[in-house]
């Protein structure tokens, strides 16, 4: 067995401190998924194409996939788990339901982590903005429409 | 939207929530691969870095030696399957080369061709073991295009294989090896007599790249070989029965022995109908006594799953002068992959469908190249055929000085003239889709600016037909349990709720759909070509019918009236006197015989078949060749739009796949077969700043032949764009393109200086 490769992963992840067994040769996304049993975050393509594995990192985004699960001893991290508050679903959540921004929802997590971090930078993007900043994204069921549609009303609405 | 003779409905037609919304914003609905048990291994598989090679030695005790590796499998492990034929979803295979595809026997024939699978305690030391397997190859030479792989001095992958002819008046060729399976033909009229009454003739040759469906979610399976010798597997697959009854075959193992378990399926779009890893999955399981998890890296997605057929068309139309088609050839050579079963017989259907040409044939062939099996992908082999049809009578338009729609409209297939197989064809739109497209403020607005192009194209495909089952329990509380066996891979739990909630007169929120495994639902196929709600609204309506009907019994027998006197009218139980609303007769259920559960199965070969027309405008960059889409319509009759947001959805992400085709995806192999563009940084699908919104114009001609009118709406979308936009570049720059994708090296190419 190799668990001489495990260490002790201290984070705190969605506001909650964890500690857990991880291999350093883990990815934060195998970390989250196979050691920690976050599975909101998703992998795609495992070489930072896709987005599906999105979290934010000490408030920024990145690919879950290229961060080493041993580089974030200490920090703070958000999946798609902790995007909604106890109260209820994000804006930018409840947008994605009602314009129907989804399909397989297999992108969704990474598309609603992403958007997140978008209005935090820029709480009023525009439509080219928001496609160019969601261009790490990929989504093979809706041809973005709906994807963008949602995060211009989530905007409007967070706005408000 | 278009609407003709549409009924009044309450809740089709409406967009409400999807039933399954919140979990997957919230990130809490499980996809195969998010499946943890008890003990759990992890797998991984040895793939071949040839494109074609023999197998001369397979060592893997080293493997086996490692510490944390619990099971090695390899293609010694699958029981002796005998030759034949099987369904497979959207197609059929025969389980030898099923098995041979899942773990090499004695040759590989493709790069990324798996040879032997791991269990391990982790991924990382599975991935270990893999490095320790030692193979020796004879390298053989390797052939990857369709038209190299017909001559007679191909490489060849199969000694066993012969040509399978379909095609009157063509004699087999010598029993010799080939890697052409099959040559099939369809006829109609007298193609001769057609030519010669043509004024004006047009023959044009097209080539199509190898294109990957694209899917996000990698291919997964997990599976568990219990002690008593039954199997349950975990898997995102487009159908449950469809996996169980492939697994089945090549493990020969009972299917009612075999549990699959509907996970959430991110994406497939007919790539996740084939087994890949749910076999290999249960063997490790039955030799480690584990349950064990696979999933594809990335570049095995790639290198070993889908893609679709890279084809070579030729297509000559001969005209009158006033611009009626007299007669029309097709000759359609596709690529299989390694084993044959292309999709060359729905290309060759689909190819004219959408023009009355009364003297036809289409020659279609079916060719084994060295790479990997191809699979259904959205209208499976109508985008290649269609795209080459559409790109030529844009020319011919050009001939004969008429307007493109004109011509397309003067020869537009109608109800009752034949299609290419010589049957009348039912109620369809093509002709409304094509006035809705000459109508279309787009296509009738000034285009602006240099190097821009509009071009437009039609498309179709069949939809419909396969089995489908469903079970309904009226709850106490008066809502609805509906238990489904079609996996949900776009909303269909809304689509099929909203169908019951129609006919019972309730809302969406009383229906309660649930995707359940294949020991809990009747028989249900796949989810696939465009099947699902259009089969889904047969079984709703069957299940409505029998809970009024047992209801409407139970109201009488408490009114003490005939049961003919009791009346189901907007949501209530109508007697001649008393009314109950459907809630209180539920709630009356439990105290007069019980709660009521009803199933049904159906299995209609009533299709409804589907055009669609695009028309896009773009602008070409002289200094990079990138084709920037400014506007872009997709018009498509869709029947009767159940859940009108899904269907839009389903239309612009079959649209944007089809603008991925035109303009930049494609499987690039070197001349030894070796993939060079195994990842999403380098098949370059669209991104969200590719694009500029897809406007979507539904056309409702109600399918006669269903409840609801329901034509599938998934597939056509594919169809049109590469067409349209590669005529859209004629337009903008002038040049006709013969190859997809148009990439910008390829524009390059053209407009570049040449020294």
């Amino acid at each position: 067995m190799t668990t001489a490769n495990h260490f002790v992963l201290s984070a705190v992840i969605n506001g909650e401190q964890r500690d857990f067994l991880a291999d350093e040769r883990d990815s934060l996304l195998e970390a989250l998924r196979e050691r920690a049993g976050i599975r909101g975050p998703k992998e795609g393509c495992n070489n930072g194409n896709c987005g599906a594995c999105s979290v934010l990192l000490d408030g920024r985004l990145v690919n879950s996939c290229l961060v080493m699960a041993a580089e974030v001893q200490g920090a703070e991290i958000t999946t798609i788990e902790g995007i909604a508050s106890p109260e209820g679903l994000d804006p930018i959540q409840q947008c994605f339901l009602e314009e129907a921004a989804l399909q397989c929802g297999i992108c969704t997590p990474g598309f609603i982590v992403a958007t997140k971090a978008l209005l935090e930078e820029n709480p009023t993007p525009t439509e080219e903005e928001a496609r160019f900043w969601l261009a790490g994204n990929l989504c093979r069921c809706t041809g973005y429409d709906k994807i963008i549609r949602a995060v211009l009303k989530a905007a409007d609405q967070k706005g408000s | 939207m278009v609407a003709t003779d549409k009924p009044t409905y309450k809740v089709v037609g409406t967009r409400p929530i999807r039933p399954d919304g919140t979990d997957k914003v919230t990130g809490r609905a499980e996809y195969g691969v998010d499946t943890r048990l008890e003990g759990m291994l992890y797998g991984a598989i040895l793939r071949s870095p040839h494109a074609h090679a023999r197998i001369k030695r397979l060592d893997t005790s080293k493997a086996e030696a490692l510490p944390g590796v619990f099971a090695v499998a390899t293609n010694a492990d699958f029981p002796r399957v005998e030759s034949g034929t099987m369904s497979i979803g959207e197609g059929t295979a025969n389980p030898v080369w099923l098995v041979d595809n899942l773990l090499a026997g004695e040759k590989v024939l493709y790069h990324g061709h798996a040879i032997a699978a791991v269990a391990a305690i982790d991924q990382h030391t599975a991935e270990d073991a893999c490095a320790l397997i030692e193979v020796e190859y004879e390298v053989l030479p390797a052939v990857v295009d369709v038209r190299e792989a017909m001559l007679d001095t191909a490489p060849i992958l199969h000694d066993d294989l012969r040509t399978t002819v379909r095609a009157r008046g063509v004699e087999p060729s010598a029993n010799r090896p080939t890697n052409i399976a099959l040559h099939l033909r369809l006829e109609k009229g007298d193609l001769e007599k057609g030519f010669a009454e043509a004024d004006v003739v047009i023959e044009r040759e097209f080539e199509t790249a190898m294109f990957h469906q694209g899917y996000i979610e990698p291919q997964n399976g997990t599976a568990w070989w219990d002690r008593d010798g039954n199997i349950t597997i975990w898997t995102s697959v487009q159908g449950t029965f469809n996996t169980r009854d492939q697994v089945a075959a090549v493990l020969k193992v009972d299917p009612s022995r075999i549990k699959v378990m509907p996970m959430e399926i991110g994406g497939g779009f007919g790539g996740k109908n084939p087994i890949y890893l749910e076999p290999v999955a249960a063997i490790l399981s039955r030799k480690s006594k584990r349950p064990v998890k696979m999933w594809m890296p990335r570049d095995a997605v790639f290198l070993a799953t889908g893609p679709t057929s890279a084809t070579y068309c030729r297509i000559k139309i001969g005209a009158k002068r006033d611009g009626t088609f007299v007669a029309g050839h097709a000759y359609l050579a596709y690529e299989a992959g390694a084993y044959p079963g292309s999709p060359v017989g729905a290309g060759a259907q689909c190819a004219f469908a959408p023009y009355n040409i009364a003297n036809q044939t289409v020659d279609g062939f079916d060719v084994v190249v060295n790479g990997p099996k191809t699979a259904a992908y959205r209208a499976p082999g109508a985008p290649a055929s269609e795209y080459a049809v559409e790109a030529t009578i844009n020319e011919l338009a050009e001939m004969l000085q008429i307007e493109p729609m004109d011509l397309r409209l003067k020869n537009a297939s109608r109800e009752g003239t034949l299609n290419s197989v010589g049957a009348p064809w039912p109620t369809i739109g093509a002709e409304a889709v094509m006035q809705a497209v000459k109508n279309h403020p787009h296509y009738n607005s000034e285009l602006q600016g240099e190097d821009t192009g509009r071009g437009v194209a039609l498309g179709f495909w069949f939809n419909g037909g396969m089995e489908s089952s469903g079970t309904a329990s009226v709850q106490a509380d008066g809502r609805v349990s509906l238990i489904l066996g079609t996996m949900d891979i776009g909303g269909s739990r809304a689509s099929m709720a909203m169908m019951l909630a129609e006919d019972l007169g309730l809302t969406m929120d009383d229906i309660n759909p649930h995707v359940v495994d294949t020991d809990n639902v009747g028989y249900n196929a796949t989810t696939g070509g465009s099947r699902v709600t259009f089969q889904g609204g047969w079984v709703t309506r069957d299940l409505a019918d029998q809970i009024k009907a047992q209801m409407s019994a139970r109201a009488a027998a408490i009114w003490d009236v005939p049961a003919d006197q009791v009346k189901y009218e907007d949501g209530a139980f109508v007697g001649p006197k008393e009314r109950f609303s459907f809630k209180e007769m539920a709630g009356k259920l439990p105290g007069t015989g019980g709660l009521i559960t009803v199933s049904a199965t159906s299995k209609r070969n009533t299709q409804g078949p589907a055009f669609a027309g695009h028309i896009v405008d773009l602008k070409v960059d002289r200094e990079t060749g990138k084709v920037q889409i400014l506007r872009y319509t997709a018009i498509q009759d869709v029947g009767t739009a159940i859940h009108p947001s899904y269907v839009e959805g389903q239309i612009q992400g079959g649209a944007v796949q089809g603008i991925g085709m035109a303009l930049n995806e494609e499987y690039v192999y070197d001349d030894q077969g070796h993939l060079r563009n195994a990842s999403f940084l380098d098949y370059r699908m669209p991104v969200a700043n590719d694009l500029p919104m897809i406007d979507v114009q539904m056309v409702e001609v109600p399918n006669p032949g269903h409840p609801f009118g329901v034509r599938g709406v998934g597939e056509v979308p594919i169809v049109p764009p590469q067409a349209a936009i590669r005529n859209a570049l004629h337009d903008a720059i002038g040049i006709n393109f013969y190859r997809t994708p148009v990439s910008p090296r390829v524009i390059l190419d053209e407009l570049l200086p040449k020294d």
